[in-house]
């Protein structure tokens, strides 16, 4: 099962490796991670996707409060949230396709940043299923490179993950 | 400034070796006249600190050099961390601008020690120096306890700064949660009261906070029977009638049966390790689970609990005492001291003169009236000391219980004797274990230590060849030790005594005259070299599925 935890840091030199460390010797498997500064000056958040059951998941979030850089995990699955990865991908295009291309992309609401003689850059976000689902469209075009972030997740509505129980 | 700091902290002795990235901090060591026992190899003074930290209860202090130094902590820093020892190792490092250069003796300790410390630095200001040694102490000695390395690079060690050291500490990703949820403790309560087959299972939590006055009055007013596992041992006196022995692997047939039998399972400050457990879906089929430990993380870990209690032993066993009627358990407990009475621990001595190694624990144990403080590495001396060494009271059997490390017995005796020069301390050791760390014979004579070492010679890497014996067909592969050193020549090169005992008429009189000599002594015990560990349970089965537990 996929889970999403929200991880509060301090920003400490070594603090991702110890968060990284500690779920691949416990034999947890991370699908993403994204990391990037919060409001507040020196603290740090971690997006996680995982994939496990429930119990495994409780013990990652119990070993995750014991690293003294911890500040709060939360694990926002079952919270209603919105979740949003972003994608580049680089894909073929010859001048006959680009408009086919640029269809489907602005279905998708997705950018095209870049074009050059035979190939553009188009810039994608949403969830993993609409990245999914905009990848398999992309292939028959033929995808040359793809780069993407960890997904990100904050609650909907006025609540701020800090104010949930841990 | 680190001097200052562990004067602040109350450190009065620290162990350790130097080196070149350490030679800073030495030369304070030398100014101010601290007092530091200087080990032959840097794990004996790892496991030196860790033994001084289990028989106090204060933090032990290592102090190493960069690289080669540093590495050598590492086993015995993963010792006290798989134990929750308070510890707090001290590493240098090359200077800071020749960090990342793979520059001479330089490791990265701090990224080596990440998965065995309970958190770690790298200094890089001299600034941040009298708050981290302040976390550094407050983190290993609070909470669940455990190891923490502070790395400190030569050029800082150097400099000067201002000394400003925190009296409190607040750290608020650090919260320590001593009390227990009252909810849960009322919950656990009412089970009390109607279990009819109550069993308390006690680890190395209870000896941690101190709570073995507690768990006494708590059996003694509820009735309820103890077993206690290796980090646990001493939490009971042995005598105590509702004490049941060791649980696990070879454990006690009452301690076993009781887990099997019991209808309500007081788990306090254990982690449910495999050692005791035995094959997991078997343990404790018909128990409710009353779990009560320090780390939010080990509840629920191995064994899901019915009732929760986050907390700190003492405390919540404090509160339960106020509050807990007994239940009716005089059937239980009667039935649990009749399997005590008809299936004790017990050996076979041969008409023949063979020393058996039970015998030689059971003379120790008689001749230091069960007082001593006894240390042992890892092996199938160890489960005879746990067994047959009748302990009356906490902090006196200082083992390697969860990483299992052999050739920490003598190191830690070390600790144990530095902490209290007036008290016996007797490290019990195996042939194979006390080679891997009989240097530190050196540092005994040295400081004048008068550690007796009880070698159980077998001749073999015991416990593997027991293994080897019973689920690979008897084939020994590579655990004769046969031809080893004269352990008794090995001695007196150092300048400590020697003595050899071979038959069972020997026994009391050498003990007595070891323990009579001054300064340390070493008995090469030579045993029946076929002797195993018994009771058994094979991994992986049910721990009722005991070899060698027959009746009477």
């Amino acid at each position: 099962m996929k889970r999403i935890l929200a991880i509060l840091v301090e920003d400490r030199p070594g603090v991702l490796t110890r968060v990284s460390g500690l779920f691949s010797r416990r034999g947890y498997n991370i699908k993403n991670i994204a990391v990037g500064p919060t409001m507040e000056p020196g603290i740090s958040r971690m997006t996680v996707t995982v994939e496990a059951d429930p119990l495994t998941v409780e013990q990652i979030v119990k070993q995750l409060n014991k690293l003294v850089n911890v500040l709060k995990v939360n694990d926002l699955t079952d919270e209603t949230s919105v979740e949003r990865e972003l994608m580049l991908i680089k894909v073929k295009a010859e001048p006959g396709r680009r408009s086919e291309i640029q269809q489907v992309a602005a279905t998708f609401r997705a950018k095209i940043i870049d074009i050059s003689p035979d190939s553009m850059i188009i810039e994608v976000t949403g969830e993993e299923q609409k990245l999914q689902a905009f990848l398999l469209m992309m292939q028959e075009f033929g995808i040359k490179e793809i780069v993407s972030t960890g997904s990100v997740s904050l609650l909907r509505g006025s609540k701020v993950t800090r104010e949930l129980r841990a | 400034m680190v001097l200052a700091c562990l004067e602040k902290e109350n450190v009065d002795v620290v162990f350790g070796f130097p080196g070149g990235a350490v030679l800073t901090l030495y030369d304070e060591i030398y100014k101010m006249g601290k007092r530091h026992i200087l080990t032959r190899h840097e794990q004996g003074a790892a496991h030196a600190a860790d033994g001084y930290a289990r028989v106090t209860g204060k933090p032990g202090v290592v102090i190493a050099t960069s690289g080669p130094g540093a590495t050598n902590l590492v086993t015995g820093i993963a010792t006290a961390y798989m134990d929750s020892v308070p510890l707090v190792a001290i590493t240098g490092q090359v200077a800071t601008p020749f960090i990342g250069t793979d520059a001479f003796q330089e490791a990265d300790i701090t990224g080596i020690t990440l998965p065995i410390t309970k958190h770690n630095y790298l200094v890089k200001d001299i600034g941040e120096l009298p708050w981290i040694l302040k976390e550094a102490f407050f983190i290993a000695n609070t909470g669940r306890k455990g190891p923490v390395l502070i790395d400190l690079p030569k050029d800082i060690q150097a400099q000067e700064g201002e000394f400003d050291y925190p009296d409190r500490l607040e750290i608020s990703t650090y919260k320590p949660i001593y009390e227990g949820h009252l909810g849960q403790i009322a919950r656990a309560c009412t089970a009390v009261k109607e279990a009819k087959k109550p069993l308390i299972y006690a680890g190395g939590g209870v000896a941690s906070s101190g709570a073995h006055e507690e768990m006494l009055a708590f059996s003694q007013k509820t009735r309820i029977p103890v077993t206690t596992t290796l980090m646990g041992m001493g939490s009971i006196p042995y005598e105590y009638e509702l004490f049941l022995g060791m649980p696990g692997m070879h454990g006690t047939y009452a301690a076993n049966n009781a887990i099997n039998e019991a209808d309500l399972l007081l788990a306090m400050g254990v982690r449910f390790d495999d050692r005791v457990t035995g094959k997991l879906d078997t343990f404790a089929p018909n128990a409710q689970i009353i779990h009560i430990d320090i780390d939010p993380a080990e509840i629920g870990k191995n064994v899901l609990a019915d009732i929760p209690i986050v907390g700190d032993v003492k405390r919540v066993l404090a509160e339960m005492l106020k509050r807990v009627q007994p239940g009716d358990t005089e059937m239980w407990c009667k039935k649990v001291v009749d399997w005590k009475k008809n299936y004790p621990l017990r050996y076979r001595q041969e008409s023949n003169n063979c020393l058996k190694p039970q015998f030689v624990i059971e003379e120790l144990c008689r001749l230091t009236a069960g007082e001593a403080i006894v240390t042992t590495d890892v092996g199938q001396h160890q489960m005879w000391a746990a067994q047959y060494y009748r302990l009356k009271s906490p902090r006196r059997l200082i083992s390697s219980g969860g990483l299992g490390t052999m050739g920490f017995g003598l190191p830690a005796a070390i600790g144990a004797q530095v902490a209290f020069p007036e008290k016996v301390v007797l490290c019990i050791a195996g042939d194979g274990s006390f080679q891997m760390n009989s240097q530190e014979l050196a540092t005994a004579v040295k400081y004048d230590l008068p550690v007796k070492i009880a070698i159980i010679n077998n001749q073999y890497l015991g416990m593997v060849r027991q293994w080897q014996k019973l689920f690979y067909g008897g084939r020994y592969s590579h655990t004769n030790l046969a031809g080893g050193p004269d352990f008794v020549r090995l001695a007196e090169a150092y300048g400590a005594r020697g003595f050899r005992v071979a038959s069972p008429g020997e026994v009391e009189e050498t003990v007595k005259i070891a323990l009579n000599t001054p300064g340390p002594v070493v008995i090469d015990f030579q045993v029946d070299p076929e002797e195993d560990v018994m009771p058994m349970v094979a991994p992986n089965t049910s721990i009722v599925e005991m070899i060698g537990g027959e009746e009477r």
